[in-house]
């Protein structure tokens, strides 16, 4: 439809050729882009409140004392707040050493993958050289299986090489799982920074390994710092393998998962939040890279 | 000239090395921690008690009362967890990419639940739907019931399914949606532009504009989350105890409760080949143009 | 300051060959372009040369020194990036004293010569800034004394001014020029505008499929182009270009096109009878709305105005040709036109 056409069609002819500011657009076109809008608010809200209710509730019951987990109906809005709950579980056998131990498996994960992981990502992002979809094939592809049900053949030979029940058995464990997904985020932070400064700064007196410190380093480091965040996080939350590979070195969710059926209800829910909290501040920290972080390894 | 044309042969030979060299490490830990185990475990699923070639474990996880019970409930678990979630982390996916206000705050909100790991969510989703639990709250408050409903009612596996389904819905929607938005952001907005152009409704530009350009972002999201659901594990635990089994917890119970690693690698080997058999469905189900020979 | 040489230089990527046995001498203080259309091998040649990529046959020295092998470090070379590869992590300063910390010249040296270099190139107020916080053109200036600072032997540049719009582009060109005939420096300069390869160089190395050309003074390279393709892309509008035929008939050689004897300068001893291609500028061509002695018959299909001059296309016979005429021509479009050719400018080719 032509604009002039358009301007006919309308009850004033210049509402459509020239529209005031402050005057809503009548047309039906309009209308509909109104209506649209206003629904996408509603679904949003709506998607929010399912993300968010059951994060509030869960809060409001580690932080009311322990009674209330009992209580029924449930008061929607705490009368008392207090640490009460989340002291109890604090404090009941293991939980701290197992918060410890949850800790040092995720921080030598994290340094382990890194590790291993970057200088492939590294490779992937800058050398042509045979082999190289190969090897990228067979990264992609361990997302066809399903790597923590690998804990328990593990398990078998972690008994005979005597590293069972460690804390480094499931670092392990856990930096396989996670060494895929390293390598492939690595490399597309590095493809993130152009080619062009690191020859530039051959050119003008690096070689390439200083090059690569003095320029790509710095540039890939907050992406490959938020990357590193990420895989502590997925050694943090992961239970099956945890809860295979150890019998008394528990980490925390291992713990909690080998008592659950026997714990009471305030150490569940005081649990369910010591899990929940570091694992929101962490997604708050790298927000910015979610995007890049998962989107791009989705290619 | 003879030393020049030497040092040139080594330059040469040294760069070609440096990608291998950087490859080694992850190729020698990936083979170790991921290859060996896999071939370890159908190794396991086929011993016998005393070493050896044998169906034995095989045979006792057939025999297993709960086994067909696990398996279908698995199945079951899947086939219902992956395309809700599809749908609504494409709500989620389009309502980031539509640009509201404050599309940053949005985007957090729906991948809060990214970090929140499948026990803290199983414990959660208990929270809200045991007999005492918030649901129950909510609905006696409000009148629509007069005493609580025992949601989590052991003998009535098909309800317990269902909050199984919500709660990993809660929690696994968000890396769907991400991988989402991250391939309607490599759409251009000129393409929805034009669409637009041309008198599409909102329904028909997803349908025939962000949909198709958005295959290969689906394909991977649906693998990968088929892939989770297979491994669906402490959600089922929290939430039904051991009411309701699924093939991951069966191979928990064959080895911590049962001592008997072997019949666990067998349930391994199976959930194994259960993902594999999905992934090349979906690759064939789903072709994108880059599979297509040029 | 350097003279370079390259000797039967060739790359190959996989089974593509990007440079084919190129053979160039850049004389010391010269200002060489490399000129041809996309993937015609120059950036790689300029590559080849900065050490970032190492060719797979032939030797490329600097100097007295054969570079072949050597690392880019190693050759005292500075190199200008299409994309300015400003380091988007440092200041200002930083970035342009990256190269001379590399060579661990002293502090207080280093502050001076980058001050220098800053003051040159109209830098010297935000040497602070990072590059994010600069213009397109404030950032290749950055890039440009980041090279200069290093007072190399070779200068590379790789289509610097490819990425600023066409008012910067006229002006930094102009800019560019006078400080690298005040600096005297060795350059390589790439580039697929004509327009720049014409104004900037000593000499221009026209370059396609990996190989080079021709490679003369841009009036050369301009008037006398060595092939059909030289003279299609120089220029603008491009040479034309008329199938035209050789006759003999006992006498001394003469040439038609479209059955009119045309008069020309060149030597025609050389070429067999048969078909041949005129080659003749717009400018050089003298229309007129009458016919007059000698004129070559066409006819107007297109009136351009340009505000300076028209172009005009014109058929003669079935072929195109564009002339240009001042502005007040009076050329009306399906009207007669009579052209004659300077005998002097008329270049014959071989039909490809």
């Amino acid at each position: 439809m032509s604009a002039v056409e358009q301007a006919q069609a309308e009850p004033g002819p210049e509402a459509a050729l020239a529209r005031p500011a402050d005057r809503p657009d009548r047309s039906p076109a309009a209308r509909r882009r109104r209506r649209v809008r206003a629904l996408t608010y509603a679904v949003a809200v709506l998607l929010s409140l399912f993300v968010l209710v059951p994060i509030y509730f869960i809060t409001v019951t580690a932080f009311t004392p322990r009674e209330v987990s009992y209580d029924f109906p449930k008061p929607f809005i705490p009368g008392t707040v207090s640490a009460e709950t989340v002291r109890f579980f604090a404090d009941s056998t293991g939980v701290t050493a197992a918060l410890w131990r949850s800790v040092v498996v995720a921080a030598l994960t994290l340094v382990l993958s890194t590790l291993l992981g970057a200088p492939a990502g590294y490779a992937l992002a800058r050398f042509a050289f045979r082999g190289k979809s190969t090897y990228r094939l067979l990264i992609l592809s361990t997302r066809a299986f399903p790597i923590v049900i690998l804990s328990i053949p593990l398990a078998v030979t972690f008994i005979t090489w005597g590293i069972y029940d460690t804390t480094y058995s499931v670092a392990l464990m856990h930096t396989g799982l996670a060494l895929p997904f390293t390598i492939l985020i690595t490399s597309s932070i590095f493809v993130s920074v152009p080619r062009d400064l690191e020859e530039a700064a051959r050119t003008l007196g690096c070689t390439p390994l200083g090059a690569f410190v003095k320029v790509v380093l710095p540039l890939a480091l907050p992406g490959l710092a938020a990357a590193a965040i990420f895989t502590f996080v997925l050694s943090w939350n992961e239970v099956f393998a945890a809860v295979i590979l150890t019998l008394r070195q528990r980490t925390l969710p291992a713990l909690v998962l080998a008592a659950l059926n026997t714990s009471p209800l305030p150490f569940r829910f005081a649990a369910a939040w010591f899990m929940l909290a570091p694992s929101l501040v962490v997604i708050f920290v790298i927000r910015r890279y979610l995007l890049g972080l998962w989107g791009r390894v989705a290619r | 000239m003879a030393t020049t044309t030497a040092a040139s042969v080594a330059t040469r030979r040294r760069l070609g090395w440096a990608p291998y060299a950087l490859l080694a490490p992850s190729l020698v830990y990936l083979a170790v921690f991921f290859a060996l185990p896999m071939v370890n475990a159908f190794g396991l699923a086929f011993q016998g008690d005393e070493g050896g070639y044998s169906l034995e474990p095989i045979r006792r996880m057939l025999g297993d009362e709960r086994f067909a019970k696990a398996l279908t409930t698995t199945l079951l678990l899947v086939v219902i967890i992956v395309p809700i979630q599809f749908v609504v982390a494409m709500g989620m996916a389009l309502v980031v990419n539509a640009r509201l206000k404050g599309t940053d705050l949005w985007l957090y909100v729906f991948a809060l639940p990214l970090g929140v790991s499948e026990l803290a969510a199983g414990i959660v989703w208990f929270s809200i739907f045991t007999e005492q639990g918030w649901l129950n709250s909510l609905l006696t408050q409000v009148g629509i019931l007069d005493r609580p409903f025992i949601f989590l009612d052991y003998q009535r596996p098909t309800l317990l399914i269902l909050t199984i389904v919500v709660a990993e819905a809660w929690r696994a929607t968000s890396i769907v949606m991400i991988i989402l938005v991250a391939g309607l952001q490599g759409i251009p907005r000129d393409y929805l532009e034009a669409a637009d152009v041309f008198g599409a409704t909102a329904w028909q530009r997803v349908r025939h504009v962000i949909l198709p350009l958005l295959k290969p972002s689906i394909r991977v999201a649906l693998i990968l989350r088929t892939i989770l659901a297979f491994q669906v594990f402490a959600t089922v635990i929290a939430l039904a105890g051991s009411a309701t089994n699924v093939l991951a917890g069966e191979a928990y119970r064959w080895y911590q409760n049962l001592r008997d690693a072997r019949v666990a690698a067998a349930y391994a080997s199976l959930i194994l080949i259960l993902s594999v058999v999905s992934t090349i469905l979906f690759l064939l189900l789903l072709p994108t143009e880059e599979d297509r020979p040029t | 300051m350097a003279e370079i040489r390259l000797e039967g230089v060739s790359k190959v990527f996989d089974k593509t060959v990007a440079v084919d046995d190129v053979q160039l001498h850049v004389a010391d203080g010269e200002f060489m372009v490399l000129l041809g259309p996309s993937g015609c091998g120059k950036t790689t040649l300029l590559r080849l040369l900065a050490g970032l990529e190492y060719p797979n046959g032939g030797r490329v020295r600097i100097g007295d020194t054969d570079v072949t092998d050597l690392p880019p470090r190693k050759r005292d070379l500075a190199m200008v990036f299409q994309s300015y590869a400003v380091f988007p992590h440092l200041t200002v300063f930083d970035n342009i004293a990256f190269g001379l910390r590399m060579r661990k010249v002293d502090r207080a040296k280093v502050h001076e010569r980058v001050e220098r270099a800053a003051t040159l190139v109209e830098l010297g107020d935000l040497l602070g800034r990072y590059p994010a916080q600069l213009s397109g053109g404030q950032r290749q200036r950055v890039a440009v004394a980041r090279a200069i600072v290093m007072e190399p032997a070779v200068l590379l540049m790789d289509e610097p001014l490819s990425n600023l719009d066409a008012l910067l582009r006229l002006t930094f060109r102009a800019q560019l020029k006078q400080l690298v005939a005040e600096l005297k420096t060795t350059t390589i300069y790439v580039t697929h505008d004509q327009v720049e390869a014409l104004s900037l160089g000593n000499r221009i190395a026209v370059m396609n499929k990996g190989r080079i050309i021709q490679c003369d003074t841009p009036g050369t390279v301009y008037g006398e182009p060595a092939s059909r393709f030289v003279g299609a892309f120089i220029g603008n509008p491009p040479m034309n270009f008329l199938t035209g035929r050789v006759h003999r008939n006992g006498g001394p050689p003469s040439v038609t096109v479209a059955d009119h004897v045309l008069q020309v300068a060149a030597e025609l001893d050389g070429e067999p009878d048969g078909e041949v291609l005129v080659g003749i500028r717009a400018e050089n061509i003298r229309a007129e709305v009458e016919p007059f002695p000698d004129a070559l018959q066409a006819r107007t299909r297109v009136v351009e105005p340009l505000g300076s001059h028209l172009l005009i296309t014109a058929d003669v016979g079935e072929q195109p040709i564009k002339i240009t005429a001042p502005a007040d021509f009076p050329a009306h479009p399906n009207r007669e036109l009579w052209l004659r050719f300077d005998p002097a400018k008329v270049r014959m080719f071989r039909p490809s």
